[in-house]
């Protein structure tokens, strides 16, 4: 496993198999009488959000207080050269109290990547200026492959404002080593200019799109967008790149509707599409904490204060592995094994199944 | 006193030099005797009684190297960089001139901040420094600055620039190009046209978009070089391109060449061997503006440096302190310092791949940026500070001792410049400058500063 989660490119298939099927296992802890785990106890995330994002903020949250970790917010709003604390000072401090893994959400592009230089922690981009949210597109891809069971070969098309768009970048990377075929559709002002470079398709035409595709995600049309010649109307915007409901009439019956929100209803999606079945926006939601409480665990090395480098093979270990099985719930582990590895297995052979094991005992 | 009775006087005083063995930039070998400061003698088996001997084996004489485009800092910005260290800097790269970027604080816009930089170069006494003056007042875009005023200054301005804007508007360019006819100036543009490019951070191309930077097009200079050369056409007048980063850039220079039109061009040091993939890591050291760009437009670059379509090389040494370039990316300072590295970069990008030989080298570095900056004694106005001259019996003696078969890592805690932030840091470079002669006295001796 890495150390740092920064770009969906970071991740291995196998790598982000194992959150998606981690995230997984901690679902199923919702639904538990007691919620928390003891994995992270006595480690200290900060969530350090120099944008205003609540929903963001308050899903890592509640997946570090899951896991039992202390976490700091610090909100550096506004924060830059010219105003404040530079974002190294402000690393050094975080370092010095201690930090364990740092979330960061920045206005700028490649601040988490500065981080990583200044911080001995881990760090987990939640997003930096226009270019990857790669938790985001984790919990999309844990959405999908809940929905319809599977990401390989998945149609799915990311259509909006690509350009400037977070979402879509770590989409594209993490949905094509996870094997879904995606399409990006906007206007060709919001593409960038070497899109052909990228491993998707492109189209121009949402309509044409929508009878092909599994899973259509719509892009948050940002304000500022609207003035800078990108398109010429909202209107028109709407009109040719929004879903409204004559337009997902085009998709397949099992296809489904995503949007990382905030949503603009009206604009990119129109209200009965945002609140149809096929909808699964506020399953997003809840997904997310799931997904970050799996990347947190991880990129943490679970309950080895010294595992900053906890691979993968360590996971399925002496220390996590089949030994500590006896307790787990074989039905879940059995699951897990279909989703991971698309066979059954044993459950002693599970690298997950530990999950169980301590699920049950922080039941206890 | 001016500057000629200043020079006249420094000549006279100067001390006797034998430089031996030295190979020239055609590959004769030659000794060389500087005295006066000047070159008295060339040939071999020369003598020269009580003078300092200086064993030339190994080593390459080429005249005194001639920067057009330094950013010296002072006054306003001495955190970053002064007149002293910056000559310091430019002497240890083996430069006998370099031209000070009018965007200080205050602005080089009028007879008296050109005349202040012009001074401290002088008390500096490293190499010649040659303000740049501002086309617009404040570097604003609006006005034009009293160029006339600069240009009778003791600071003798021929080049105006706004460098680090464009002076976008098209009839403000015309009528800058016009005016400054009537004392033989020229203008350097800055060409980027700047509603292509608002809040640009990196080449747009496919780093800018998998970085999610906003792109620079290459477009935003070419749309500019090409109405440059156009509106130079049409008034007759002189046009110096900065910092020529794109490929279209060259063919554009080129064919505007091609009509006879008087149209230069440099390029940096930089831009002849980095590409925009090294913002992968966001690290602002690689910051620049105009910014890196793809392997194709280092290609086409040199090979329009090795042509002639391009005249000369020039650093845009861009001193930044620590705190500025320790940031985020976007909020990072543009610019990268050279001075110390220019020559064995274009050692490393031109000779050791073939295109140029050392007296290309000699003309890309010294005799045409001298010419362009008038400092080859064309220009009698300028008679005092000649420089880009071959180093023949009768030239001022600046020239730079350089060893090609050295080669080393560059470590920026050992450069003179007061910042370090060079993008070769850790590269190793071939070459090392040996000693630099201005005016016959040694500006640097061992590789290190002799005053």
């Amino acid at each position: 496993m890495i150390r740092h989660l920064i770009s969906a490119a970071d991740l291995s298939r196998d790598d982000a198999l194992l959150i998606l099927d981690t995230a997984g296992e901690l679902a199923q802890m919702a639904d538990r009488p007691i919620r928390k785990l003891p994995t992270l106890r006595g480690r200290t995330v900060v969530n350090l959000f120099y944008e205003d994002s609540t929903r963001t903020r308050i899903s890592f949250e509640a997946a570090a207080k899951r896991l039992s970790a202390d976490v700091i917010n610090f909100s550096a709003k506004g924060s830059s050269v010219a105003k404040g604390e530079s974002l190294k000072d402000t690393a050094l401090t975080l370092e010095a109290m201690g930090a364990d893994a740092v979330v960061i959400r920045h206005q700028a592009s490649g601040a988490p990547h500065r981080l990583t230089g200044w911080v001995r922690g881990s760090v987990v981009n939640a997003g930096d200026g226009t270019h990857e949210h790669p938790t985001q597109a984790l919990l999309d891809a844990f959405t999908m492959r809940r929905r319809l069971g599977r990401l390989d070969g998945l149609r799915v098309a990311i259509v909006g404002d690509v350009l400037h768009s977070r979402v879509a970048r770590s989409n594209v990377l993490l949905l094509h080593t996870l094997g879904a075929d995606v399409t990006l559709v906007a206007p060709p002002t919001l593409l960038p200019v070497a899109v052909s470079a990228w491993p998707c398709e492109v189209s121009y035409d949402l309509s044409t799109v929508l009878p092909k595709t599994d899973v259509v995600m719509m892009l948050r049309v940002q304000a500022e967008r609207m003035n800078a010649a990108y398109f010429p109307t909202v209107r028109e915007y709407s009109r040719r790149y929004g879903l409204d409901a004559a337009r997902m009439a085009l998709l397949p019956d099992h296809a489904i509707v995503m949007h990382p929100g905030p949503m603009n209803r009206g604009v990119e999606i129109a209200a009965e599409v945002a609140d149809s079945g096929r909808s699964t926006i506020v399953e997003q939601v809840a997904n997310g904490v799931s997904v970050r409480m799996a990347v947190l665990y991880l990129l943490l090395g679970g309950a080895d204060p010294a595992g900053a480098e906890l691979g993968g093979a360590e996971l399925g270990g002496a220390e996590l592995g089949g030994a500590e099985l006896g307790g787990a719930d074989p039905g879940t582990a059995e699951v897990l094994a279909g989703r991971a590895g698309g066979g059954r297995a044993s459950p002693g052979q599970l690298r997950v199944g530990w999950l169980s094991g301590e699920a049950s005992e922080a039941a206890r | 006193m001016t500057g000629r009775d200043m020079a006249a006087s420094e000549l006279a005083g100067s001390g006797t030099w034998l430089i031996s063995g030295v190979r020239l930039a055609d590959g004769e070998l030659a000794d060389l005797i500087l005295a006066g400061g000047r070159i008295t003698e060339t040939g071999t088996g020369l003598t020269a009684a009580g003078a300092r001997v200086l064993d030339g084996a190994g080593l390459i004489a080429l005249p005194g190297l001639v920067d057009l485009h330094a950013h010296l800092r002072e006054p306003g910005r001495e955190d970053a960089e002064t007149v002293l260290t910056g000559t310091r800097a430019a002497a240890l790269g083996g430069y006998t001139a370099v031209h000070a970027m009018a965007n200080t604080t205050p602005v080089a816009d009028t007879a008296g901040v050109v005349e202040q930089i012009w001074r401290l170069g002088r008390q500096a006494g490293l190499c010649d420094v040659r303000p740049v003056g501002a086309v617009t007042s404040g570097l604003e875009g609006r006005q034009l600055a009293e160029l006339g005023a600069m240009a009778d200054s003791a600071a003798q301005v021929r080049i105006f620039s706004d460098d680090g804007r464009c002076v976008s508007d098209a009839m403000l360019m015309r009528r800058a190009l016009e005016y400054v006819k009537a004392f033989g100036g020229v203008i350097a543009q800055h060409a980027q046209e700047p509603r292509l490019t608002d809040a640009a951070q990196l080449n747009e191309g496919e780093m800018s978009g998998l970085l999610g930077l906003t792109g620079w097009p290459a477009v935003a200079e070419e749309a500019i070089i090409a109405r440059d050369c156009l509106l130079a056409a049409h008034v007759g007048a002189a046009l110096h391109v900065c910092h020529v980063s794109t490929a279209g850039s060259v063919e554009i220079i080129r064919w505007a060449k091609s009509k006879g039109w008087r149209v230069t061009a440099e390029v940096t040091p930089h831009h002849l061997m980095l590409t925009d993939d090294l913002a992968a890591n966001y690290d602002p050291v690689y910051k620049v503006n105009p910014p890196l760009r793809t392997r194709a437009d280092v290609a086409a670059l040199r090979a329009g440096l090795a042509d002639g379509t391009i005249d000369c090389v020039a650093t845009d040494h861009a001193p930044h302190p620590v705190e500025d370039k320790e940031t985020e990316w976007q909020v990072a300072a543009f610019g990268m310092t050279g001075l110390e590295t220019a020559l064995r970069v274009v050692h490393a990008t031109m000779v050791e791949t073939g295109l140029l030989d050392w007296a290309g080298v000699a003309d890309r570095m010294s005799a045409r940026p001298a010419a362009i900056g008038q400092l080859d004694g064309n220009s009698p106005a300028l008679s005092a500070a000649l420089h880009g001259r071959p180093l023949d019996p009768g030239s001022p003696a600046n020239l730079v001792l350089y060893d090609p078969a050295a080669r080393s890592i560059v470590d920026p805690a050992q450069h003179a410049s007061r910042s370090r932030n060079t993008p070769f840091a850790g590269m190793g470079l071939p070459g090392q400058v040996i000693a630099t002669f201005l005016r016959g006295e040694p500006t640097v001796l061992d590789g290190k500063l002799a005053r």
